[in-house]
C-alpha cells in the first residue's frame, strides 16, 4: 500500500487538480456566457484531452482572468496536489527505509498490461534500494517544489493546471524509476517528456516558450530512437523485457555478436550503446544536451523539478538500473565514460560565460550530469547515484533560489544587472551560499562527499578513460567553483546595478517559498555526511543488494577509499582556487573580466555562444529539413497531393456533376432516347461480356 | 390450360387483405362523392384506418408459402414484410399529405383514394407469381401513381410531371410486355415457378437467346420502376414536378414496391440465369450509385436533389440483388426498411418549408435553420447524415448490411465503388447541414402542422436509435429473405 500510495498519489492530485480545478475556474465551460471574447479564451481548453462537454453550470463566470485575481480553483488545486505529495513524501520516505534499511525488497504487481505472443508486459512497481532513493528523493524533492509553486505562482492564470502537471511530472517519474520492466520504464520516460513539454511551455503564449518546448521534446525524440531500438534489441535477444528475467540471462547472451553492414560486434555492446543513446537525450549529454539551457523558457520551479528530481536525472537512473547489462559491456561503458567527462568539462567551460542567472545554473547541471555518468562508466554506479541523489537538493535549491532572486528583482534574470541585494534578501542570499559551496564540493557540505567519490572513483579505476575523466572533472570542478562564486558575487554583491525603481522592489519571498528553500538547504548540507556511509562506504553493497550489479573485475568502488592523497585532495583544491579567481574576477579588479574577454575574442565568443551546438545543428539538421519539408509541402503537398488529391478530385467531381445536370434537357423524347439507348448498351455490354 | 376450378379451390382468403382493401378504397370513393362539402379530411384518416386494417390482416396471415388463384397468386414471408412496408409508407404518406393538400387548394378526396388504389396495386405486385399478374399489379400502380401526379392539374410543372411520368411509363411498360412475350415465346409458360423449371433444364452456358432478350427487358421495364441508370431520367423532373406529398410517397411507396418484384423476379423465375443477370446489376447498380452521387451535387432544388438522392439509393439497394444470394436480399431488405423511415422524415421536414403561405424548395431556404427551429434542423441533420451513411445512425447499417453481402459474395470491386460513391454522396448530405447551420438565417418557417412534427419525431428517433435495438427488423428481413430463396 506503501508502495503504491507513493506513486499514485501525484497521479491523483494531477487528475483532482487539473479536472475539478479546472471546473472550478469554469475553464470546461464551452460557450462563456455572456462573455463571448471577454478573454475566457486565455483559460486555454486545449490543455487536456479529455473530451468534456460539461454544460453551463452557471456559476462564477464573469471577470475571472481579467485581473489574475486568485479564483476558486487555485487554491482547491494547490491544496490537493501538495495534500497528495506530501503524503506520497511521506510514504516515499518509509518504503526508502523499509526498503533500503530493513531489506525489504519487493515487487507490486499491479495488472498485466501488454500480453501478445511471446511480449509480457505487466505493470509492477520493482522496489529495490535504487528505486527506494529514487522515490524518496524525488517525492520529498518535488512536494517541496510544489509548495514553493503554490507561492512563485500565486499570480498565475491557470493555477490548477500548472499544479496539475507539476503532479503529472512526479508521476511520471515515479513511474519511471519504480519500472519492473523496460516497456513501463519507457511510459515513464515518455510521460516525463510529454509532462516536460507541458510544463517548458507552460506559458504558450510566448513564441519562444513553445520553441524550447517543441526543442525540448524532438531531442529528446532523438534519445528516444535509440533508447525504444535498445528495448526492441533487448527483446529480440532475451525474448523479454522484464528486468529480473533480462538479468538473469545476461551471462548466457553476453558472447552473442551481431552483424550490421558488415561489422560484427558484440550484440550486447550495441544493446548498451542504444539505451545509452535514449539515457544521453533525457539527462541532456553532450550532443543531445541542447535542450536543457532553452528550457529555462518554463516558470522557474519547472527548472527545479527538472534539473533536480525529474527528467534529467532519468539518464542517469537508466545506465545504473541497467548495470547488469552494461558491465558485460566494456566498451559501451567507456563510451559513457569518456561522453561524460566530456559533458562535464564542456558544460562547464559555457557555464562560465553566461549571463541568464538560470542559465549558468542549467549548465551546472548539465554538467554535473556528466559526473553522474562517467562515474557510472567506470561501474561506480553507487557514486553516479549518490551523487545524483545530493544533486538534487543543492541543484532544487539553487534553481529555487534563483527563482526567489527572480521574484525580487522583478523578473530579471540577467546577473549583469543584479548586484548588491544582499542584505535586502537574507534567507535567499544564505541557502545561495549553501546551494553554492555545496554544489562546488566544500567540505561538510553535501557535494563535498559525492563529487570527491565519483573523482576517487574515476582515478581508481586504472582505465585511460577513468583517468581522462579524472582530469577533465578536476577540470570542470575548479570551473564549477568559478562560475558559482560568479554568479553569486554578480548577484548579490558589488554595487547594485539595476535601476532605482527595481532595487526599491526588492524584498524577500514569502514564507510559503522560504520553507522549503530552508527545508532543501538542510539537505543541501547533512545529505552527504548522513548518507555517504550507507551510498558509497565500505559496505556499499550491503546497502545496495540486488539493485546494482557490479561485476567482480571491476573495483573502482573499492579502491576509491585507498586512492592517493593527491587525488583526494585536488578537487578541493581547484574547487578553492576558483573561488579565489572569481573574487578577484569580481570584487577585488572587475575590469580584469572585460579584459580578457577582449584580449581572448574567439574563445569568449566560442564559450559564449556555446560552442556553437546550436548554430552547428541548425545548419546540419533544422535547415535541411526546413526546406526539405518546404518542398514537399509546397510541391509534394500542395501542387502533387491537393492537386490530384482533394482539389483535383473535387474539380473533376464538380466538373461531372456539372454534366449530369446538362444531361437533364427535360425534353421526353431525350429521355426516352436514353432509356432506348441504355437498353441496346445493356443487351450488347452483355454479349460482349460473355464473348470476353 | 387453367385447370377447372371450383371457388375453394382458388385460395381466396390468401388475398383477404387487397380484397379488403379494394373493397374499402370503392367505399370510400362512393362515401366521398355522396358528401357535399370536400370530405378529404375524413376520407384521409379512414384510408389511414383502412390500410391499419389491411396491415393487421396482413400480419394476421401466418403460415408458410402458398398460392392462390391457380398460382397467379403467392403469399409467403417476403411478401408479407414488403407489404407491410408499402403499408406503412401509404399511410405516412397520407399522413402527410392533408394539411398540404388543404393549404395547397387540392383539397379533394379522390387523392387518398387514389393512393389507396395505388397501394393495392403494389401489393399485388409483391404477391406476383407470373407474369400476368404481375403486369397486372404494375398497370394498376402506374396508373393510380400517373394521376396523382398530374393532381394539381392548374399547376403548369405537375401537370408536366403527370404527362412525363406517363409517357415514360408507358414506354417501360412496353419494354416490360415485350420482354415477357419473349420469355412465354421461349418457354411455353407465364408462371414463374414454370419458367424457373424450364430455365433449369436449359444448358446453363448457352440459353436460349430469345429468354437473354426478355429477361433484359423484363429489367430494363422494372428499372424504370425504381428509377435506376439508364432508366431514371423522369424522376428529377417528377419529382420535382408533382405536389411535394407525392414526391414523398414517390419515393418510398413505388419504390419499395418495384424494388420487391425486382427481387422476386431474379431470384424466382430467372434465379437460374443468375450468371446472366448478375452482371446486368452489377452494371445498374454502380450507374446508379455514380450519379446519384454525382448530379445530385448541382442541385439547388432539394426535392430535385431527393430524386437523384433516391437514384443512388436503388444504386446501393441493388448491390444487395447483385450478390444473388440470401444475403444480400436480407442486406437489401434492411436498407429498403430504413431508406423508407429517413426518406419519410426528410420528407416531412420539407413539407414544413412553407414560408409567407407558400411552399419553397430551395436549399438556400434552409439557411440558418438551426436558428429558427433547432428541432427541426437537427432532425434534417441525422435524416442527412444517416443519408450519408454516418455511424451510429440507422442508414450506416443499411448500408454495411448490402455492402457485406457483396463482400461475402467476392464482390469486392463493387463493394469498394460503392464506398467511393456514398464519399461522393456525403458531400451534398453535409452541405444541407452546412447551410442550415453555419449560413446566414433565411428567416423562420411558418410553425410546423402537428402530424408532420409527429412524423419528424417518430423517424427520427428509429433513425437515431436503430443501432440499440436492431433485431427485430434485422430478423424479421432475415426470416423473409429465406422464404423467398428458400422456395
Amino acid at each position: 500500500m506503501l508502495y503504491i500510495a507513493a506513486v499514485f498519489l501525484p497521479l491523483l492530485g494531477c487528475l483532482l487538480a487539473g479536472l475539478i480545478g479546472q471546473y472550478l475556474n469554469g475553464v470546461w465551460r464551452l460557450v462563456p456566457a455572456g462573455a463571448a471574447g471577454h478573454g475566457h479564451d486565455a483559460h486555454g481548453h486545449d490543455d487536456h484531452a479529455h473530451a468534456h462537454t460539461h454544460g453551463d453550470h452557471g456559476q462564477d463566470d464573469h471577470g475571472h482572468g481579467h485581473d489574475h485575481a486568485p479564483q476558486p480553483g487555485d487554491r482547491f488545486a494547490q491544496m490537493i496536489t501538495v495534500l497528495c505529495m506530501a503524503v506520497a513524501a511521506l510514504c516515499g520516505v518509509l518504503a526508502f527505509f523499509d526498503v533500503a534499511y530493513a531489506g525489504h525488497a519487493r515487487t507490486v504487481t499491479l495488472f498485466t498490461f501488454i500480453d501478445s505472443g511471446s511480449l509480457e508486459v505487466s505493470w509492477a512497481l520493482r522496489y529495490d534500494t535504487l528505486s527506494a532513493v529514487m522515490v524518496g528523493m524525488v517525492t520529498v524533492v518535488s512536494t517541496l517544489i510544489h509548495v514553493y509553486s503554490v507561492g512563485y505562482m500565486a499570480h498565475d492564470k491557470t493555477v490548477p493546471r500548472f499544479m496539475a502537471y507539476l503532479s503529472l511530472f512526479t508521476f511520471a517519474m515515479l513511474m519511471l524509476v519504480t519500472a519492473d520492466n523496460l516497456v513501463q520504464l519507457f511510459f515513464g520516460w515518455e510521460g516525463v517528456g510529454l509532462a516536460s513539454y507541458l510544463l517548458i511551455g507552460y506559458w504558450y503564449e510566448r513564441p519562444s516558450a513553445g520553441a524550447a518546448a517543441i526543442k525540448a521534446f524532438l531531442v529528446n525524440r532523438v534519445g528516444d530512437l535509440g533508447f525504444a531500438l535498445g528495448i526492441a534489441g533487448v527483446f529480440l535477444l532475451f525474448g523479454s523485457v522484464e528486468f529480473s528475467t533480462i538479468f538473469a540471462a545476461v551471462a548466457e547472451h553476453r558472447d552473442a555478436v551481431v552483424n550490421i553492414a558488415g561489422i560484427e560486434m558484440r550484440t550486447l555492446e550495441l544493446l548498451c550503446v542504444l539505451l545509452f543513446i535514449g539515457a544521453m537525450g533525457k539527462s541532456a549529454q553532450l550532443g543531445l544536451h541542447t535542450w536543457l539551457p532553452d528550457a529555462m523558457e518554463g516558470p522557474t520551479p519547472v527548472s527545479a523539478l527538472i534539473h533536480a528530481a525529474t527528467m534529467v536525472t532519468a539518464g542517469v537512473f537508466m545506465v545504473a538500473r541497467l548495470s547488469p547489462l552494461f558491465e558485460y559491456a566494456p566498451n559501451a561503458l567507456a563510451l559513457v565514460t569518456l561522453v561524460g567527462a566530456a559533458t562535464a568539462f564542456f558544460a562547464a567551460t559555457v557555464g562560465c560565460v553566461q549571463n541568464d542567472i538560470k542559465r549558468v545554473i542549467a549548465y551546472s547541471t548539465c554538467s554535473q550530469l556528466g559526473y553522474m555518468f562517467f562515474a557510472a562508466g567506470v561501474s561506480a554506479y553507487p557514486a553516479a547515484i549518490f551523487h545524483l541523489f545530493t544533486h538534487a537538493f543543492f541543484k532544487a535549491l539553487l534553481f529555487l533560489g534563483a527563482g526567489s532572486v527572480i521574484h525580487a528583482m522583478s523578473d530579471e534574470q540577467d546577473i549583469r544587472r543584479m548586484g548588491g541585494i544582499w542584505r535586502k534578501v537574507p534567507i535567499t542570499y544564505t541557502v545561495m551560499w549553501i546551494g553554492s559551496l555545496a554544489l562546488a564540493g566544500i567540505p561538510l557540505f553535501a557535494g563535498y562527499y559525492s563529487k570527491d567519490m565519483v573523482l576517487e572513483a574515476a582515478w581508481a579505476s586504472h582505465t585511460a578513460h577513468g583517468r581522462i575523466a579524472y582530469f577533465l572533472g578536476i577540470a570542470a570542478a575548479f570551473m564549477t567553483a568559478f562560475y558559482s562564486w560568479r554568479l553569486l558575487l554578480l548577484t548579490f554583491h558589488g554595487t547594485p546595478r539595476a535601476d532605482k525603481h527595481v532595487m526599491d522592489h526588492v524584498h524577500e519571498s514569502p514564507l510559503v517559498m522560504t520553507v522549503p528553500l530552508m527545508l532543501l538547504a538542510a539537505g543541501a548540507v547533512f545529505a552527504g555526511m548522513a548518507f555517504y556511509e550507507s551510498f558509497v562506504g565500505h559496505h556499499f553493497a550491503e546497502f545496495w543488494r540486488e539493485a546494482i550489479f557490479i561485476a567482480p573485475e571491476h573495483h573502482a568502488m573499492h579502491d576509491a577509499h585507498d586512492v592517493a592523497t593527491w587525488v583526494k585532495k585536488l578537487p578541493l583544491v581547484c574547487a578553492l582556487s576558483g573561488i579565489a579567481l572569481a573574487y578577484v574576477f569580481y570584487l577585488l579588479r572587475p575590469e580584469l573580466p572585460g579584459l580578457i574577454a577582449a584580449r581572448f575574442q574567439g574563445l569568449y565568443r566560442f564559450l559564449l555562444n556555446k560552442w556553437y551546438f546550436d548554430e552547428l545543428y541548425d545548419a546540419i539538421f533544422v535547415r535541411p529539413s526546413m526546406a526539405l519539408g518546404r518542398v514537399l509541402w509546397k510541391g509534394g503537398d500542395g501542387a502533387v497531393i491537393d492537386g490530384l488529391g482533394p482539389d483535383g478530385v473535387a474539380a473533376a467531381t464538380r466538373a461531372v456533376a456539372a454534366r449530369a445536370v446538362r444531361a437533364q434537357t427535360g425534353f421526353v423524347y431525350h429521355y426516352a432516347f436514353v432509356m432506348l439507348a441504355g437498353l441496346v448498351a445493356l443487351v450488347t455490354l452483355w454479349f460482349m461480356l460473355r464473348a470476353g | 390450360m387453367i385447370p377447372a376450378t371450383t371457388f375453394a379451390s382458388l385460395n381466396w382468403s390468401l388475398a383477404l387483405p387487397e380484397i379488403f382493401l379494394a373493397c374499402a378504397a370503392m367505399v370510400l370513393l362512393v362515401f366521398g362523392v355522396t358528401r357535399k362539402a370536400d370530405p378529404q379530411r375524413e376520407v384521409s384518416w379512414l384510408s389511414v384506418l383502412v390500410l391499419a386494417i389491411t396491415a393487421a390482416l396482413v400480419l394476421a396471415q401466418g403460415g408458410d408459402k402458398a398460392q392462390a388463384f391457380a398460382g397467379l397468386f403467392v403469399l409467403d414471408g417476403f411478401a408479407r414484410f414488403v407489404k407491410l412496408m408499402v403499408l406503412l409508407a401509404a399511410g405516412l404518406g397520407i399522413v402527410m399529405s392533408i394539411s398540404y393538400l388543404e393549404h395547397e387548394k387540392l383539397s379533394r378526396f379522390e387523392y387518398p383514394v387514389l393512393i389507396l388504389l395505388a397501394t393495392l396495386g403494389m401489393m399485388m405486385m409483391v404477391s406476383a407469381n407470373d407474369l400476368m399478374s404481375l403486369y397486372l399489379g404494375l398497370e394498376l400502380q402506374s396508373l393510380s401513381l400517373y394521376v396523382i401526379a398530374a393532381f394539381a392539374r392548374d399547376s403548369e410543372r405537375s401537370t408536366e410531371a403527370g404527362l412525363k411520368y406517363f409517357v415514360l411509363g408507358a414506354l417501360a411498360s412496353g419494354l416490360l410486355l415485350y420482354g415477357a412475350s419473349l420469355v412465354y415465346g421461349f418457354a411455353g409458360t407465364t408462371n414463374f415457378a414454370a419458367i424457373a423449371d424450364v430455365l433449369t433444364r436449359a444448358d446453363a452456358a448457352k440459353p436460349p437467346l430469345g429468354v437473354v432478350f426478355g429477361l433484359v427487358f423484363v429489367a430494363a421495364g422494372l428499372s424504370f420502376k425504381v428509377s435506376a441508370v439508364p432508366f431514371h431520367m423522369w424522376t428529377p423532373d417528377v419529382y420535382e414536378g408533382s405536389p411535394t406529398p407525392v414526391t414523398a410517397f414517390f419515393s418510398v411507396g413505388p419504390k419499395i414496391a418495384a424494388v420487391g418484384l425486382f427481387l422476386r423476379v431474379m431470384a424466382g423465375p430467372f434465379a437460374p440465369m443468375l450468371g446472366q443477370w448478375q452482371q446486368l446489376m452489377v452494371l445498374i447498380s454502380i450507374g446508379s450509385m455514380a450519379l446519384g452521387a454525382f448530379a445530385a451535387i448541382g442541385q439547388s432544388n432539394i426535392k430535385r436533389l431527393m430524386a437523384y438522392s433516391s437514384i443512388g439509393h436503388m444504386g446501393y439497394a441493388l448491390i444487395g440483388l447483385a450478390a444473388g444470394t440470401a444475403e444480400g436480399v436480407h442486406g437489401v431488405l434492411v436498407y429498403m426498411a430504413i431508406y423508407l423511415v429517413m426518406n419519410v422524415g426528410t420528407f416531412a421536414c420539407i413539407l414544413c418549408m412553407r414560408r409567407e403561405g407558400r411552399m419553397v424548395e430551395g436549399i438556400d431556404d434552409l439557411a440558418g435553420l438551426a436558428r429558427t427551429d433547432p428541432l427541426m434542423a437537427l432532425a434534417l441533420a441525422i435524416f442527412m447524415f444517416s443519408m450519408a451513411g454516418i455511424p451510429p445512425l440507422a442508414g450506416f447499417f443499411g448500408k454495411l448490411y448490402v455492402f457485406l453481402a457483396a463482400v461475402k459474395a467476392g464482390m469486392w470491386a463493387l463493394a469498394i465503388i460503392g464506398v467511393l460513391a456514398s464519399v461522393v454522396g456525403a458531400f451534398y448530405y453535409l452541405r444541407i447541414i452546412k447551410v442550415m447551420y453555419f449560413d446566414a438565417d433565411a428567416g423562420a418557417f411558418e410553425p410546423r402542422p402537428a402530424a408532420l412534427s409527429a412524423v419528424i419525431a417518430g423517424t427520427g428517433a428509429v433513425t437515431t436509435l436503430f443501432f440499440v435495438w436492431p433485431a427485430p427488423l434485422v430478423v424479421a428481413a432475415q426470416a423473409a429473405a429465406a422464404t423467398l430463396f428458400g422456395g
